[in-house]
C-alpha cells in the first residue's frame, strides 16, 4: 500500500533538515508551509527578498500592516532582532551566499541540478521573473519542494530540462510527495521514500536515472 | 540656505520631459510613490520609460500611468500580477515594451548606476533566457553575465521622515528600491509622511543622505493598501 505524502508532510520534511541558526528563505507557495514546522527550539531566520530578516509569520485580522509585507506581498511580521535593507543588499545576501539554504518550487529538475521554475515557455504568457533567478544561484543550498508528477502524470525529475531554465546546476536536494532525492555529482540519488514506495515505485515516476542511497 | 522640502507633488514633477526615464520604487503596494505618480499623470509627460520591480496594481499609481498610455517602455522584473491587468492588456496590444530583468540584477543594475559603475558580472540568470547576447566570463572557475547600469533622469520615491537637506528614512519593507534609486537618478523626488528639522533624524539611522535627493515633498499619512495578492 503506498500513500503520498501531503503537502504538510512535505514541509515538515523540510524543516527536518533546516538546522537550528539557519538564514533560510523560503519561495512563494508550497515552500511558505516549511515556516509552520519550524518549531519553537530552533531559531531559525528567515529572510525575505524585499528586505526582511527575521520575518515572523502573518499578523492577526484586522492588524495587517502593507508596509510589512513578505516577497508574495502578503502582510508579515518582524521578530525581535530582525532587520530591514534595501534591495541591493537583500539581494547581495544572496549572491553573496551568505544565505545558508533556500527552499524554492519548480516545474522540474533535471538530474545535473538545472532548476526550471520561472516560466513554462508559452508563447502567449506574460514573462516574469522577480527574484526567481537570483534565489535559485544565491544559497549555500537550494532545495526544492514540488510534486513529483504534473497533473497529468509526466515527470518533473528529468534528465534534461524542457522548460526554460532558471539556474544551471543549482539544486541540491528534491523533497516529492513520494520522496526525498539527492543531486548528486553522479547523477540523483534516492534519499528517502513514502512509505511503501521503494526504489523501482519511484524510479517508475521519474524521468532521469535514480539511484539507491549507499548507506540504505 | 538649503532647503529642498516642495509644497506639492505637482510643483515636484513639473519637469519632467517626454520620454524620460522615470525610476519608481515600491515592491508590492509597500514604498509605491503614488502621490508622485498621479501627478506625473495630470503633468502629462509621455513616451516615458519606468523602472519599477512591477508594473502596476489595481487601477492606481503606475497602473494608472500605464492606463493613461503615457508609458513606452518599462524595466521590471514581475509584471504579471493578479491585478496587473492594465500592463497585461498594454503590453498584449503592442503598445508596450518590456524589458525583463531578474530581481537582484535589477537592483543592482541601479546601484551599479548610482555608484558610477560601468557594469558588473553577476552569475545570476548564466544560462537562461534573460542572458541570451550578453557577455560571459569565467571567473574562479564560476561562470557570469555582464550586466550594464540604469540610469534615469527621475526617481520617484516614498519615504517616511526627511529633512530639508534630503536626508531619509523610510518605514519597514516600504524601503526596498527607494536607497538605491535615489542614487541612480539625476532628480530625485522622495514624499515623505513627516518633515523634521535638521538635526532631528539620528545622524546613524540616517538610510538616504541628503546627497542623493533633490526634493522632498510632505504628503497625508494614509494606510498602505494591499496588492499583487488575491483579496
Amino acid at each position: 500500500m503506498t500513500a503520498r505524502w501531503t503537502k504538510g508532510q512535505m514541509a515538515a520534511r523540510v524543516a527536518r533538515d533546516i538546522p537550528d541558526g539557519a538564514v533560510v528563505n523560503l519561495g512563494i507557495g508550497m515552500p511558505t508551509l516549511v515556516a509552520n514546522h519550524l518549531g519553537a527550539e530552533r531559531e531559525v531566520i528567515l529572510h525575505s527578498e524585499n528586505g526582511v530578516l527575521g520575518m515572523g509569520p502573518a499578523p492577526p485580522a484586522g492588524q495587517e500592516d502593507y508596509d510589512l509585507i513578505n516577497a508574495g506581498k502578503g502582510p508579515v511580521t518582524l521578530r525581535p532582532g530582525g532587520a530591514f535593507f534595501h534591495h541591493a543588499d537583500s539581494f547581495a545576501m544572496m549572491r553573496g551566499g551568505h544565505l545558508d539554504i533556500c527552499v524554492l518550487g519548480a516545474f522540474q529538475v533535471a538530474a545535473n541540478g538545472d532548476l526550471a521554475n520561472w516560466s513554462t515557455g508559452a508563447l502567449d504568457a506574460i514573462p516574469a521573473v522577480g527574484g526567481a533567478m537570483d534565489l535559485a544561484i544565491g544559497a549555500k543550498r537550494t532545495f526544492v519542494m514540488m510534486e513529483h508528477t504534473t497533473k497529468t502524470g509526466e515527470a518533473r525529475l528529468v534528465e534534461r530540462c524542457s522548460y526554460p531554465l532558471t539556474g544551471l546546476g543549482c539544486v541540491a536536494r528534491v523533497y516529492t510527495d513520494i520522496a526525498v532525492v539527492d543531486v548528486t555529482p553522479s547523477g540523483l540519488v534516492l534519499a528517502e521514500a513514502a512509505p511503501g514506495w521503494d526504489l523501482a515505485a519511484v524510479q517508475a515516476l521519474t524521468g532521469a536515472r535514480l539511484m539507491a542511497c549507499p548507506s540504505r | 540656505m538649503i532647503d529642498k522640502i516642495v509644497a506639492s507633488c505637482e510643483v515636484a514633477v513639473a519637469d519632467v520631459p517626454d520620454g524620460a526615464t522615470v525610476m519608481i520604487g515600491g515592491f508590492g503596494t509597500a514604498g509605491l510613490p503614488n502621490e508622485l505618480t498621479e501627478a506625473l499623470i495630470a503633468q502629462g509627460a509621455e513616451g516615458l520609460t519606468i523602472v519599477n520591480n512591477n508594473a502596476g496594481n489595481g487601477d492606481a499609481g503606475l497602473a494608472a500611468l500605464i492606463a493613461a498610455g503615457r508609458v513606452r517602455k518599462i524595466i521590471c522584473s514581475f509584471p504579471r500580477q493578479v491585478d496587473s491587468h492594465h500592463f497585461d492588456r498594454e503590453y498584449r496590444a503592442g503598445r508596450l515594451e518590456l524589458e525583463l530583468v531578474p530581481q537582484g540584477n535589477l537592483a543592482e543594475r541601479i546601484r551599479a548606476a548610482g555608484a558610477g559603475i560601468g557594469g558588473f558580472f553577476t552569475p545570476t540568470g548564466y544560462g537562461t533566457e534573460l542572458a541570451k547576447g550578453k557577455e560571459t566570463r569565467e571567473i574562479d572557475g564560476r561562470m557570469y553575465v555582464f550586466e550594464t547600469p540604469i540610469h534615469a533622469d527621475y526617481a520617484l520615491i516614498k519615504a517616511e521622515r526627511g529633512d530639508r537637506w534630503g536626508n531619509l528614512t523610510y518605514r519597514m519593507t516600504a524601503r526596498n528600491f527607494g536607497p538605491v534609486m535615489a542614487m541612480a537618478a539625476k532628480v530625485t523626488i522622495a514624499t515623505v509622511h513627516e518633515v523634521v528639522p535638521l538635526g532631528a533624524l539620528d545622524p546613524e539611522a540616517i538610510v538616504t543622505p541628503g546627497i542623493f535627493v533633490q526634493h522632498v515633498v510632505p504628503i497625508a499619512r494614509s494606510a498602505t493598501g494591499a496588492g499583487g495578492i488575491r483579496p
